[in-house]
């Protein structure tokens, strides 16, 4: 990128690997998306979860304070050909963030997704259950402090 | 049943849950729908929020839910292409509302990556889409190696075998794309004939990479071999062998009657709809808009290479059909001028750091051990950051999101495969349809469940 921009739409910008990176607020987070639509950036192309528990000192631009979760979105904008990338910083005491739901339908599966693995919430999602585990499944398997686990061995061979 | 306390207090949250039921996954019935899902469905208004939604006050005017039948399909269905769950509302024959529920093959593999390093990541990631492996592992290390900062330094031969492979798996996607679309629909000798010609494409995959399916064969850094003598004659062999099969394809399924009748307005989406909801590949192109990140994101050297982007107009299922038809054909082209394109030289980077020692210096010296020892057993260290990589893969973007935190292995990895926001269409796709409609319309989506549930 040439041009060196440090703000959008109110929000820091970061440069990573070349690629534009958006940190709003969560105030801010539903507003930017919408101003980015309004800028072409009309497909939210993935929407994903990050727990960084144990990295809380990851770079991030001044003024963006760390929190435990982010959530991740990609925007593309098909018109102008490019894409922009929105981390919003999710703290643990309070996991929800605002649906795009109404911006962007195609949210639903990957929004669920993120609840699922995740345990953040989005406010006004039509369904938000979960989506790849059983529904009476206990904890959130991405979460660092999720051990990888295991099932029980359920079936043995006879004792004789 | 015991409590939640006492599950968290368990120390690994290793839980096994005796009586797992399906509750909050059912089709819940109308009343307890909100509305804002119901419109969805509807797709007439996908851009509008609830309350605009309301004032319009249009809701369907669907029949009660004392006048409709709520049936289950799949997950062992053997038209749901592996385990897809659909619950579907029926008035009749007729579908109203559908529900897919995924989540039977969850693999788990996005947290398994953390625990393996990059130079393992490529066998885990290859697992994902199952028939498109070599796409997944070309996501996966194109953001490994920009991660590194090394994405210019990729010999070009190595990104040439990386075209040529991908390509390649392409074709043999799509052929078993119209093998099973032909299956769904009763042309059994469609389905034999694309194993058939998928075997051939099979047959030079192993030839290369040791192995018919999940190769992990490009890895960062480049590929894991070069290509074996003679590759061209085999390739060769393919290219010519096609054609005329595909010509079949044409006189068996494209002109014929009954199948365009099966096909043809059926799971119709409109543009707008398919962009809002995220879909991407063929099933965005179908309904006429031309995005295809080969030609609008060029990546590796497809800005080299002369090919089409096939687009249909009435984004119905037989234009799914019919642009998968077509771009085995361009990807046939593509692969002709990558034989005739194909560079000498390197077929990896000869980055110390990336690449272990060749195998005839193990021999020779206790360095290239060592160091070949820790390759294998650390990884690299991949530099604090986060990418997004997407490609275009057989079924629409496969995106790689890593990030890193200075370790050898991602701190998070995330697959955007395409086929899990594919599948948020068929609600909308089969809407007002027939039972015997929705599958065709499961078909011409073509979902891989391996990769929808990861």
């Amino acid at each position: 990128m040439s041009d060196t921009v440090t703000e959008l739409h109110g929000c820091a910008v970061s440069d990573s690997c070349g690629q534009e990176v958006i940190h709003p607020t969560r105030e801010q987070y539903l507003d930017l998306v919408k101003a980015l639509a309004d800028d072409g950036y009309t497909i939210c192309v993935d929407l994903c979860g990050v727990d960084y528990l144990h990295h809380l000192d990851r770079p991030l631009p001044d003024g963006v304070a760390p929190e435990r979760f982010e959530v991740v979105v990609n925007l593309l904008d098909i018109g102008n050909r490019r894409r922009t990338r929105v981390r919003v910083q999710v703290p643990e005491s309070d996991p929800v963030v605002a649906s795009l739901f109404d911006l962007h339908p195609g949210t639903e599966a990957p929004e669920r997704e993120t609840y699922d693995m995740f345990g953040i919430e989005f406010t006004d999602h039509p369904d938000l259950t979960r989506i790849l585990m059983p529904e009476d499944w206990i904890g959130h398997p991405l979460r660092k402090d999720y051990a990888i686990g295991r099932i029980p061995v359920q079936f043995k061979e006879t004792s004789n | 049943m015991a409590t939640t306390e006492e599950h968290l207090a368990d120390e690994n949250y290793a839980v096994f849950i005796p009586n797992t039921h399906e509750g909050n996954q059912l089709l819940k019935p109308r009343s307890e729908t909100k509305a804002k899902e119901l419109m969805r469905e509807v797709g007439s208004v996908l851009r509008m929020s609830e309350a605009e939604a309301a004032q319009l006050g249009d809701l369907p005017d669907d029949p009660e839910d004392d006048q409709t039948m709520i049936i289950n399909m799949g997950p062992q269905h053997p038209s749901t292409h592996g385990v897809l769950r659909l619950m579907l509302e029926l008035q009749g024959e007729q579908v109203l509302r559908c529900k897919p529920i995924i989540g039977y093959l969850h693999t788990g593999m996005e947290k398994t990556a953390e625990s393996l390093t990059y130079m393992q990541g490529g066998t885990n990631v290859t697992r994902m889409d199952y028939l498109s492996p070599f796409n997944n592992e070309l996501a996966f290390s194109m953001a490994t190696e920009q991660l590194l900062g090394i994405t210019g330094d990729i010999p070009e031969r190595a990104t040439w075998i990386r075209m040529l492979m991908v390509e390649m798996n392409r074709i043999a996607s799509h052929l078993l794309f119209m093998a099973t679309n032909g299956m769904d629909l009763g042309a059994v000798s469609m389905m034999i004939y694309g194993w058939r010609e998928r075997e051939e494409v099979l047959r030079f995959f192993q030839e290369v990479t040791g192995l018919r399916m999940n190769h992990n064969y490009i890895r960062p850094g480049g590929v894991a071999a070069d290509l074996p003598a003679g590759w061209r004659d085999g390739v060769q062999n393919l290219l010519d062998m096609l054609p005329p099969r595909l010509d079949e394809y044409d006189i068996l399924m494209t002109g014929q009657p009954i199948w365009r009748e099966r096909l043809q307005g059926v799971g119709v989406i409109t543009p707008s709809e398919a962009l809002a909801l995220g879909a991407t590949g063929p099933i965005v192109r179908s309904t006429g808009v031309e995005w295809d990140l080969r030609r609008d994101m060029p990546y590796l050297e497809y800005d080299k290479l002369d090919f089409d982007v096939i687009v249909g107009s009435y984004g119905d299922a037989f234009d799914r059909y019919a642009i998968r038809l077509a771009e085995i054909r361009e990807s046939m082209k593509l692969v002709q001028q990558i034989i005739d394109l194909m560079p000498e030289g390197d077929y990896r980077i000869q980055d110390k750091k990336v690449t272990p020692p060749p195998r005839a210096r193990i021999d020779e010296s206790m360095e290239a051990l060592i160091h070949h020892f820790k390759i294998f057993t650390e990884g690299f260290k991949v530099p604090e950051g986060e990418v997004y990589v997407g490609i275009e893969s057989p079924r629409g973007e496969l995106g790689c999101y890593i990030a890193s935190d200075g370790s050898p292995t991602p701190y998070r990895m995330h697959m955007r495969d395409a086929s899990f926001t594919n599948i948020q269409c068929l609600p909308h796709m089969m809407r007002g349809g027939l039972v015997a409609d929705a599958v065709a319309v499961i078909s011409s989506v073509d979902p891989v469940l391996g990769g929808v549930d990861r």
